[in-house]
């Protein structure tokens, strides 16, 4: 391992040794101070947050081109570190109160985060693969942490079975792309690709297609969405709020960096698939939504939903002039909805009590009542899941509607529009709740978990107000390929 | 910060000042969280009143955008997208109109609203907010922000301090007005794009002609919905019953104008080929919301839907004179969205002083109501005769110029559709006349016969009499608020003479 090797994966590497020593060190911290150790997992993810903030501006490919660090790894990566920084937060109290307090819970979720960092760096389908497995595995064990409880363990089996399955699907796919090109190298086979009938463009279009099953389970698109709701819903709560941000984004970290700025015509060819299932999923789970009456459940299909939002920037990726801004817009979104949707969860878990208890929509009766700032905010995660302003839900939107509106895909800028539409029917569902019917909601306080949810409300907010830095910011990510 | 100290700047976000000091008040605190919300509508009118006319900023003869406030906002990547506000003669009425419906819609909450008092004045100062933003935002990324944020606070107006039925009109209000401007944002969008600006003064004659019908179309959708236009209209009686009586005299006043507005602001200047072919069709639908709107009103027992049907048969008035596109026309529609403003708002703010005594709003139970209280008698004798165009008060000068534009427009090409909205006028002094004999003359109905029934304290006569110096000011004289809107609306029809040439 050459230094620049080396240097390209320093917050990877540095992740990973603080995991490890974490491990270590957690066996010597009582059982009864394991906030201790949250705080050190929250030290190391601080830690490789400013490494990362140094590496700004930096290209460096190491490891034979294997792994690469670039504009668009730098912006996931810091995504990624501020979303386990998050994860952390909520989860500390929560864990204990569910009594499921256990250290190893940040280790593992450390671990997790490795896999999300080496998903955004990777430009070898090898790496792909194991940066998949990496951070999916954690994420297996964290869905069942639970454990002694049926609903965890039954989510985190449903979720290993169907992983280990759509992990399948990738593999395949790119045991079929390697038969058709010779090579895993992403740029390889992007320039095998590129003169017209170098290679057996079927075969490699079926590999494209298995891959992109493989990770349309991780992001959740319809037809491959049936785990998440009861993932969702039967993972602590903690686990799922970390899960619906972070492995949604890892996964369409692998999706942009395959399809996103990729100038292979099979790549082109499949654009019009990616609009299809944007549009399945927009409808599907949108509509599906609206019949739920566990908020976790809406909310995981509302999860589902904005998976359909996002790809819809993929959808005019063929067209050269878009494909930075769609990227942008991708990148732009998958932080609005990181944001939000962490405060949305953080309430719910503000609200639930052990035995499932205030986890239907019900339960938010007069919640807006007997406390305005957490009902505020909670109003306004719904207003920026709908797309509503004065929230960053809404500006991403614009940004996605933009690409495709530009990109002349009327029908699909027409179908996310009427989905948004739909999607408000259930959001002001709880709003209603909140402000309009009499209840007695008993919250827990807890100082973390409340803190993530001002401060992302006020995010939400305010950079609605001044977007313009972030959108810079994200267009400056483009993936870098030669 | 220098954005934040332009003159329309303050006017449209000075009522968040009073939101920021309501938010430090103990919510026991009525009277004083009352003031401060009273005194903050009136601050922001004083500041709306100085721009225009004391400050020498706005010279009101000439045509052109003025208090102009431009400042570059989100200019990434072949978006350009400003915080830019300006008035004209179209929006300067409609900014006042708000300013100053905003402290008396206040004012009447004194004794009607008891519950959750901070959070109603909030919800209303943030409204005020949105609607004075719509009025003024030059930029059509700004106007689509202010446009649907001014659904947040209503829908909470609607769904709190609502009656029994809140939740499904408050939800039906949302959505409904939501699935006009989505379309509307698909528009701007491409406008945006196609157009290379999101300012609207940058972008008139700029729109290819064979774009124009569609993108007119979408911004209808919305607008259309707002205003309400038949068919689209079916949200608004809802909304209007379970609102409370100041969020009825906002939404009738100011919200249903933000879309004849739209229409004024964007699809006119925007749109003018697609606008002149339009126009017959929104003529027609125009003329069937006025006739049905006053069918329906008529056969109304409860009497604020009365009044909330009422609206569907005037906003058709404003439709029929907008699109008649000359001079007379438009100036009489925007004259009359003013006096719709000012007649409905008093007739609710009526309405709303007999339901707090008596609990409800069904015309039969009433009777012989002058002789008890006479003060409160004569004044919606004078409301509804505004209301119903008796020359000499304001309705009839918006009705009468509307007519006028209506019959000699070239666009419309047929003097049928002034004919028959001139039935609508005579509909309209049968319903507001037969509302009139049965609630106040005859026998003493069921409710007058036993309820002590009070008349208007000084509170509530201080609330409509600046209503009625208007009501009275605007019929005998209008000269000046006709002087205020003309240039601009010559401006807005340069371009239509020349199309409506070619056209016959």
């Amino acid at each position: 391992m050459t230094q620049l090797d080396f240097s390209t994966i320093l917050p990877v590497a540095v992740l990973t040794a603080w995991a490890c020593a974490l491990l270590i060190v957690d066996l010597f911290i009582p059982r009864d101070r394991k906030g201790l150790t949250a705080l050190l997992a929250a030290f190391g993810l601080a830690l490789t947050l400013g490494i990362s903030l140094t590496q700004v501006g930096r290209e460096l490919s190491g490891f034979n081109g294997m792994v690469m660090l670039d504009g668009f790894s730098n912006f996931l990566c810091m995504l990624f570190l501020v979303t386990g920084l998050f994860g952390v937060a909520v989860a500390y109290g929560y864990n204990r109160r569910m009594q499921i307090e256990r250290g190893e819970y940040y280790v593992i979720m450390l671990f997790s985060i490795v896999g999300m960092l080496l998903m955004s760096q990777a430009a070898d389908l090898i790496i792909i693969f194991l940066a998949l497995e990496l951070l999916s595995i954690p994420l297996y064990v964290l869905a069942a942490f639970a454990y002694p409880k049926a609903e965890s363990q039954e989510a985190g089996i449903k979720y290993f079975l169907l992983g280990a399955f759509s992990t399948g699907f990738v593999v395949y796919g790119i045991a079929l792309i390697f038969g058709a090109t010779g090579t895993t190298s992403i740029a390889k086979i992007i320039a095998e690709d590129v003169p017209a009938g170098a290679v057996d463009a079927n075969l490699l279009a079926a590999g494209a297609g298995l891959v992109l099953v493989g990770l349309g389970f991780k992001v959740a698109l319809v037809p491959f969405h049936m785990w998440t709701p009861d993932v969702y819903q039967g993972a602590p709560t903690s686990v799922t709020a970390f899960m619906a941000a972070g492995a949604k984004a890892a996964g369409f970290a692998a999706l942009l960096r395959i399809f996103g700025l990729s100038v292979s015509p099979t790549a082109w060819a499949l654009a019009p698939v990616l609009a299809v299932l944007a549009a399945l999923t927009m409808i599907i789970g949108n509509l599906i939504a609206v019949a739920q009456t566990d908020i976790k459940r809406m909310l995981a299909y509302s999860s589902i939903a904005q998976a359909g939002y996002i790809l819809m920037a993929f959808a005019p990726l063929n067209d050269e002039r878009l494909r930075a801004v769609s990227v942008a817009a991708a990148l732009f979104y998958l932080v609005a909805y990181t944001i939000t949707s962490f405060g949305a969860w953080g309430v719910v878990m503000l609200l639930e009590s052990a035995e499932n208890k205030g986890l239907n929509i019900a339960d938010y009766a007069g919640l807006g009542r007997k406390y305005p700032l957490l009902g505020t905010a909670m109003t306004i995660f719904m207003l920026s899941l709908t797309g509503l302003p004065p929230t960053l839900g809404l500006v991403g939107k614009l940004y996605l509607f933009r690409a495709t509106v530009e990109g002349g895909l009327y029908w699909l800028a027409i179908v996310g529009v009427l989905t948004s539409l739909i999607s408000a029917f259930y959001y002001l569902r709880v709003v209603v709740n909140m402000f309009m019917r009499e209840g007695d909601p008993q919250i827990h306080r807890e100082w973390w978990l409340e803190f993530t949810i001002g401060a992302t409300a006020v995010i939400t907010v305010v950079v609605s107000l001044v977007p313009a830095p972030l959108f810079n910011w994200a267009q400056q990510a483009l993936i870098k390929l030669f | 910060m220098d954005f934040l100290l332009q003159p329309l700047s303050l006017v449209t976000f000075f009522p968040l000042v009073g939101v920021l000091v309501l938010l430090f008040i103990n919510s026991e605190a009525k009277t004083a969280i009352r003031w401060t919300a009273i005194g903050t509508a009136l601050i922001t009118f004083a500041i709306s009143l100085w721009a225009f006319f004391f400050s020498g900023l706005y010279n009101p003869a000439s045509g052109d955008l003025q208090l102009v406030a431009k400042y570059d906002w989100i200019m990434v990547s072949g978006w350009s997208i400003r915080y830019y506000l300006a008035a004209d003669g179209l929006s300067v009425l409609l900014i006042l109109l708000t300013t100053f419906l905003t402290p008396i819609a206040l004012l009447s909450t004194w004794a009607a609203v008891q519950e959750r008092v901070k959070d109603f004045m909030i919800f209303f100062l943030l409204l005020e907010v949105g609607m004075l933003g719509v009025f003024v935002a030059q930029d059509l990324f700004l106007f689509y922000i202010f446009w649907e944020f001014t659904l947040v606070p209503m829908y909470f107006l609607i769904g709190i301090w609502g009656g029994p039925n809140r939740l499904y009109a408050a939800v039906k209000f949302f959505l409904y007005t939501m699935a006009g401007s989505i379309l509307m944002l698909l528009a701007i969008l491409w406008l945006g794009i196609n157009v290379g600006t999101f300012s609207v003064p940058d972008m008139i004659g700029k729109v290819p002609a064979a774009a124009q019908m569609l993108l007119f179309m979408a911004f209808t959708a919305a607008f259309a919905i707002k205003v309400p236009m038949w068919p689209l209209h079916s949200w608004l009686p809802d909304a209007h019953v379970e609102a409370p009586t100041a969020g009825s005299v906002i939404l009738a006043g100011v919200l249903l104008k933000m879309g004849t507005y739209g229409f004024l602001r964007f699809n006119l200047p925007l749109f003018p080929e697609a606008a002149v072919k339009a126009a017959p069709v929104i003529a027609v639908l125009a003329v069937i919301g006025i006739l049905y709107g006053a069918a329906v009103s008529y056969s109304q027992k409860d009497v604020k839907k009365l009044v909330a049907y009422s609206s569907v048969s005037h906003l058709g008035f404003v439709m029929l004179g907008m699109f008649a596109l000359n001079s007379q026309g438009i100036a009489g529609a925007i004259l009359q969205m003013i006096n719709h403003g000012l007649s409905t708002g008093a007739l609710f703010l009526l309405v709303g002083m007999i339901y707090e005594q008596t609990h409800t709003r069904e015309i039969k139970v009433y009777g012989g109501l002058w002789k008890i209280t006479p003060i409160f008698g004569t004044l919606m004798l004078i409301v509804a005769l505004s209301s119903m165009g008796l020359p000499g008060l304001n309705g009839f000068v918006g009705e009468f110029t509307i007519l006028l534009g209506a019959f000699g427009s070239a666009a419309y090409g047929s003097y049928w559709y002034a004919i028959l909205s001139a039935i609508g006028v005579i509909l309209a002094a049968i319903y507001i006349l037969y509302m009139f004999q049965k609630m106040f003359l005859g026998p003493a109905g069921e409710i007058t016969h036993h309820h002590e029934l009070k008349d208007l304290n000084w509170r509530e006569i201080i609330t409509l009499l600046p209503l009625l110096v208007f009501i009275f000011w605007i019929g005998i004289y209008p000269a000046p608020f006709f002087n205020l809107i003309a240039p601009a609306i010559e401006k807005l029809l340069v371009p239509f003479q020349a199309i409506l040439l070619a056209a016959h």
